[in-house]
């Protein structure tokens, strides 16, 4: 009788319990609903932000075909769209095939020895080295040593090394997702292991290859440090020479060693001005700059989640 | 006979023909292994010239500075007639700033690593985890923008007595901006976790809040903490908001609600000004670089350390 009711007793002592414990998991679920919605909150006040304080400038044409200049109304972000896109060009060409080969040798070719480690080694450093870094050796050695000068080629060199951990580190995912059986199937009818990697690993890797490409790219339109560091923030009220000429040979490189400024420069030296006035334009063109690798990011992580799903090797 | 000679001899030139063709293309092989692996090597160079232009510009500015001096002097002022070369007041702004980002990105970026892996439903998940992504690739300059003249305005109204430039604002939107690393690397390590631990856990009746906090944790913190680590490096690292909304002044104090500059500051304001090559304050940057480098680079160390250290094979 009496262990009937020390057993009742212990009953209601182990539901008491259960509820708190219940309690407890509820209340972690709101906590971390909070947080999410905290981090997701801040990101949007920020675009809200921007886009509140800059959406004069947005919708007005000028602002987009104007050079930069002394009075905020006036000031344009025409030198820094085309900067940007001549920058982007370089940074495209020197990172895009470079790190792409990186990681098919370091997937495909690499020995296991001392070498492929330390190559290892390295990409792994240089995705964690911190963006100013690379814009203190750029100003000592493509600024100084090589004597590029404040230059498109600096800039576009300095951001192509900073995004090529990225283009490697992408690439190799993407490779390592091809089955063997693909590559086996090519040695057994003749090919090289060029061929094989060339016509058969490239190839279906290229939609991961791409995403990595694109991610790296909107990582360099809004990289600001280093291309400050090389000491871009000038006043420019000019546009670079024409990479496109109407004499033969139709092809001009002057661009190349021509100064410049990019978006999120101009941003910068707007924003760093006290007059208020200008900070409406920093707003503006930061509102540009979200927009445009967002867009960028955004695309780049659908495909990676539709080329996840959608391939199948079986 | 003859027909059997003759198809002898005309397999003899086919050999020939096909040895030759091989020989081509072995050669042809061997020059794109070489390129691909000139390509890898590439990151090796990278890290080479960084250290390399780091040393050398620092060890003519160690010629001119004791090093002593350099590591106890409390003033930083090398661009004033009174120079002195004390990296203490860079380091503590520095420092003071990553604290402040920490300390508001671990509980929230935690929590939401929690929640996303134990908590959240599926579709939840996959509809967050893209946009953390997303946000992770949100250019820092407009995070700049959003200290200065969004949080550090609102932090003005709850401590009226807060300069305009201070080191808690700056150092709450770094801590934005580093919950989505935290949250995703955390998530990754948890979700790594075997779901027989989890099934063994619920089967003896434990919550989804004490699995997460008793079970899954414990087994993903040498991840959780390399998420950690990897968020104090990126702080340490980060110039623009800094630069932007911290102020330019060293200033040798641990209090967020003062103003100071960071390592990364002072580069990008010695890069802004107009500094000759070779004279004391350009090498200064980096010496500055330098000690930034050596700083992340011990984080990453015990970071990868910690990972190795901790990890648990299941």
């Amino acid at each position: 009788m009496t262990s009937k009711a020390s057993a009742l007793k212990n009953l209601g002592a182990v539901r008491e319990m259960i509820k708190r414990h219940k309690l407890k998991d509820a209340i972690f679920g709101i906590v971390g609903l909070i947080c999410i919605m905290l981090i997701l909150l801040a990101l949007l006040i920020l675009f809200i932000d921007l886009l509140a304080d800059g959406y004069p400038k947005l919708f007005s044409w000028d602002f987009f075909t104007n050079f930069p200049s002394r009075r905020a109304s006036r000031a344009g972000l025409l030198t820094a769209l085309v900067g940007s896109a001549l920058v982007m060009l370089v940074t495209f060409i020197s990172a895009v095939p470079m790190g792409v080969g990186a990681a098919i040798y370091l997937e495909e070719y690499a020995p296991k020895n001392w070498i492929s480690e330390v190559i290892e080694v390295n990409v792994t450093n240089l995705a964690a080295v911190p963006s100013i870094i690379y814009g203190l050796l750029a100003l000592g050695l493509f600024v100084y040593i090589l004597d590029f000068g404040t230059s498109i080629l600096t800039a576009g060199l300095t951001l192509g090394l900073l995004i090529l951990p990225i283009v490697i580190v992408a690439t190799r995912e993407a490779i390592r997702g091809i089955p063997v059986a693909i590559r086996e199937a090519a040695y057994a009818v003749g090919a090289t292991k060029g061929q094989v990697v060339g016509q058969h690993v490239v190839r279906y890797s290229a939609g991961g290859i791409l995403t990595g490409v694109i991610i790296g790219m909107a990582r360099a339109i809004g990289e600001t440090a280093p291309v400050i560091t090389i000491g871009a923030l000038t006043f420019i009220a000019f546009l670079p020479p024409s990479p496109v000429t109407t004499t033969a040979p139709f092809i001009n490189f002057d661009w190349l060693t021509s100064g410049f400024t990019v978006l999120p420069i101009q941003m910068f030296s707007w924003l760093s001005r006290p007059n208020a006035d200008f900070h409406v334009n920093a707003a503006a063109a930061g509102a540009l700059i979200i927009i445009v690798t967002l867009l960028m990011n955004a695309v780049a992580i659908r495909m990676r989640y539709k080329i996840r799903k959608k391939i199948k090797w079986q | 006979m003859s027909n059997d000679t003759n198809s002898s001899n005309s397999g003899n030139t086919n050999i020939s023909a096909r040895l030759a063709k091989r020989f081509s293309r072995n050669i042809k092989e061997r020059v794109i292994e070489f390129v691909l692996m000139l390509c890898a090597l590439s990151a090796v160079f990278t890290t080479i010239a960084i250290v390399a232009i780091l040393l050398y510009e620092s060890y003519t500015f160690f010629q001119h500075v004791s090093i002593v001096d350099f590591l106890t002097d409390t003033q930083w002022t090398p661009l004033f007639e009174d120079a002195h070369y004390g990296i203490l007041p860079l380091v503590s702004g520095t420092l003071t700033i990553s604290a402040v980002a920490l300390a508001f990105a671990i509980p929230v970026g935690t929590v939401a690593a929690i929640y996303l892996s134990e908590f959240a439903s599926h579709k939840t998940r996959e509809t967050v985890k893209p946009i953390l992504e997303m946000l992770a690739g949100v250019p820092t300059i407009a995070f700049g923008y959003f200290a200065l003249l969004f949080v550090t305005p609102l932090l003005q109204k709850i401590f009226p007595t807060l300069p305009t430039f201070n080191m808690l604002g700056p150092g709450i939107v770094i801590g934005i901006m580093v919950v989505p690393y935290i949250a995703s690397v955390s998530e990754d390590a948890m979700r790594a976790v075997p779901m027989s631990m989890r099934e063994g856990s619920y089967a003896m009746g434990a919550t989804r809040f004490q699995t997460a906090m008793r079970v899954v944790t414990p087994a993903a913190i040498s991840g959780i903490i390399a998420a950690y680590i990897l968020a104090i490096s990126r702080a340490v690292g980060e110039t623009m908001v800094v630069a932007i909304a911290a102020g330019q002044q060293p200033n040798l104090t641990f209090n967020p609600m003062d103003s100071a500059a960071t390592i990364t500051a002072y580069i990008v304001q010695v890069a802004m000004g107009d500094l000759p090559h070779g004279s004391i304050g350009y090498q200064s940057i980096f010496a500055a670089g330098l000690v930034l480098m050596l700083m992340t680079l011990f984080f990453n160390i015990l970071g990868h350390f910690t990972r190795k250290k901790f990890r648990e094979a299941y």
